[in-house]
């Protein structure tokens, strides 16, 4: 690796315009670390005065390769490198690797694990939602909604611990089901979280509501048209947020969404405002699904009894020599997975996360490739902000809500 | 199967006289590189598959000859189907016409197919790399780019390691 070579100006020459070669805008480097970029995201900005000409997006600082590490590990190993990739929704990473393994391996899935599945995920989505609102209505000058915001999203942490042991790289979801079954207090912790939250929610409605400086930075900012999001792919509450009402646990329902009532929140504006409206509200639907499937949850097994998949029951391993020995051969060697290439999808608080799973029958996948909804609503950011201020560039960014692990994987 | 994906199916398998598979219920186009531009165009203007929601390439060296795919991941919003629309491309610097006139989403997938795969899009206004960083050499999702272990040091190979180490610390 000896012929380093410099990038010349002549081979990014393109992606700027012709007044800044004269110098009549300027060009400005906003990141990789500014505390509004969220992460490591660098854009270049291009100014005119105040008024952004154009932006750069430039991403890949947290790459790690998951993909090609993947490629060299069991199915059961590179699960726990999913939960790492969108840490604020871990749960998801591992329900939509899981969706893809079990599709591929035609494996059913217990009624009970499905309900706790989706109890999880829905909480993971309102706590990736209030990270979000505490994060991005700190930028935008409402300090005390992100303490409010962290206040509540411990008590979901404190569920995660209680059921996994861990707070967020859970790795609770397996192929199959679950790890195991969730502890008697769970019922009763969610319980009174589900009594909680609505207050509070109306509670940073009210903050937000009266706060004539957040209003102001978010109405008719970043107005996307429903056009723009179908030529950039883009998905969730971004997509949402300009009146489409496309959700995926609706429209291609998995692990029995389909039993549970609740509606997709819709605001037609397409501005950071109405982006903001619609989290705010499918909150409130997340709240409505945990109660059906809490008030639901059917007794049973919590991981499939296919054992050429999932491990032997721990009780057996003291009587059974072949349990021993099943034990062994499946946290070494892997199960072997038919040959076959699938897409799994799953709605994500940041919109449509997509695995695309390829087997070559063996114990480790031939090809994972996931598909990630910042990369992709990542890709609008130019879109939005174009003759904004560059203050509402802050908002902006924000306002896709952006996690750089799940865009640069 | 959906009557719209029955019916889009039938019409491109008549016309281009494409390959289908099926697997698992997801429905799979082999279509030749060189009409990928036309096809997808068609796909998109006549059968309403308005979102790209991915492109991204397998590489089957050494043991398949076309040795990469490149998948195009389609959905359709008003039928609510998907389809994949698969390319077989050869050589070790293998070219494709770029899509990303026809759907603008596919504009940072290609970079990223590009810079770990290595396939040139051609037509692409801005193809640099995406992911690793502007230096690099090697396009890292390839079968034959190694994983990067690092051999372990032990006293019989303590010197042989020492002197190829890229950054000794002395």
């Amino acid at each position: 690796m000896t012929d380093l070579r410099e990038v010349s100006v002549d081979e990014l020459r393109h992606l700027v315009s012709d007044r800044a070669m004269t110098g009549e805008t300027m060009l400005l480097n906003m990141g990789p670390q500014h505390p509004s970029t969220h992460g490591v995201l660098r854009l270049l900005l291009e100014l005119d005065g105040e008024i952004v000409v154009n932006v750069v997006p430039d991403i890949g600082f947290l790459h790690t390769g998951v993909e090609k590490t993947i490629e060299s590990k069991t199915y059961l190993k590179s699960e726990t490198m999913t939960d790492r990739l969108d840490y604020l929704n871990p749960i998801g990473n591992n329900l939509v690797y899981c969706l893809a393994v079990e599709k591929l391996a035609e494996l059913d899935v217990p009624l009970r694990a499905q309900a706790i599945r989706v109890i999880l995920a829905e909480l993971t989505r309102i706590s990736s939602h209030l990270l979000w609102l505490g994060t991005s209505a700190l930028d935008l000058g409402a300090m005390s909604m992100f303490l409010y915001c962290f206040r509540e999203r411990e008590l979901i942490m404190n569920i995660f611990e209680l059921v996994s042991g861990q707070r967020m790289m859970t790795t609770y979801i397996r192929p199959g089901g679950l790890w195991r079954d969730v502890p008697v207090e769970f019922e009763g912790v969610v319980r009174d979280f589900l009594k909680a939250m609505p207050r509070r929610i109306k509670e940073y409605e009210d903050i937000l509501k009266t706060n004539q400086i957040f209003i102001d930075r978010t109405k008719g900012i970043g107005i996307l048209t429903k056009e723009d999001c179908y030529q950039y792919g883009l998905s969730g509450p971004v997509l949402r947020g300009s009146g489409v009402a496309h959700d995926l646990r609706k429209k291609q329902p998995y692990s029995g969404y389909e039993l549970y009532d609740f509606d997709i929140p819709t605001h037609s504006e397409g501005d950071v405002y109405a982006r903001y409206r619609v989290r705010v509200e499918e909150m409130s639907q997340s709240l409505r699904i945990i109660e059906q499937a809490l008030n639901k949850l059917p007794y049973g097994p919590v991981i499939s009894n296919n054992r050429k998949f999932v491990p032997p029951p721990r009780a057996e391993l003291g009587e059974s020599m072949e349990a021993v020995i099943h034990h062994f051969k499946y946290w070494t060697e892997g199960f072997l997975v038919p040959a076959g290439h699938v897409y799994a999808t799953i709605e994500s608080p940041r919109g449509e996360l997509g695995v695309y799973m390829e087997s070559d029958g063996t114990a480790k996948p031939y090809r994972v490739h996931l598909v990630t909804p910042t990369f992709s609503n990542l890709q609008a950011v130019p879109v939005m902000s174009k003759n904004h201020y560059i203050a509402d560039l802050i908002g902006i960014v924000g306002s896709i809500d952006i996690v750089l692990g799940d865009a640069d994987r | 199967m959906n009557e719209h994906l029955q019916n889009t199916i039938t019409k491109i398998q008549a016309r281009h006289q494409a390959e289908v598979q099926e697997f698992r219920g997801e429905f799979t186009v082999f279509i030749e590189p060189a009409d990928i531009q036309c096809f997808l165009l068609e796909l998109r203007d006549q059968h309403m598959f308005n979102i790209c929601i991915d492109v991204t390439a397998v590489d089957y060296f050494p043991q398949e000859t076309p040795r990469f795919h490149v998948i195009y991941q389609l959905y359709s919003m008003p039928y609510n189907v998907r389809l994949q629309v698969r390319t077989r491309l050869d050589g070790n610097k293998p070219h494709l016409d770029s899509v990303q006139g026809i759907y603008k989403s596919a504009n940072w997938k290609e970079r990223e197919v590009h810079d770990l795969f290595g396939i040139i899009f051609t037509g692409h206004p801005d193809l640099r790399r995406i992911m690793m960083p502007e230096d690099w050499v090697g396009h890292p999702l390839r079968k034959d780019y190694p994983l990067g272990y690092e051999e372990v040091q032990f006293t019989f190979n303590f010197d042989e390691i020492m002197i190829n180490k890229p950054h000794p610390k002395d």
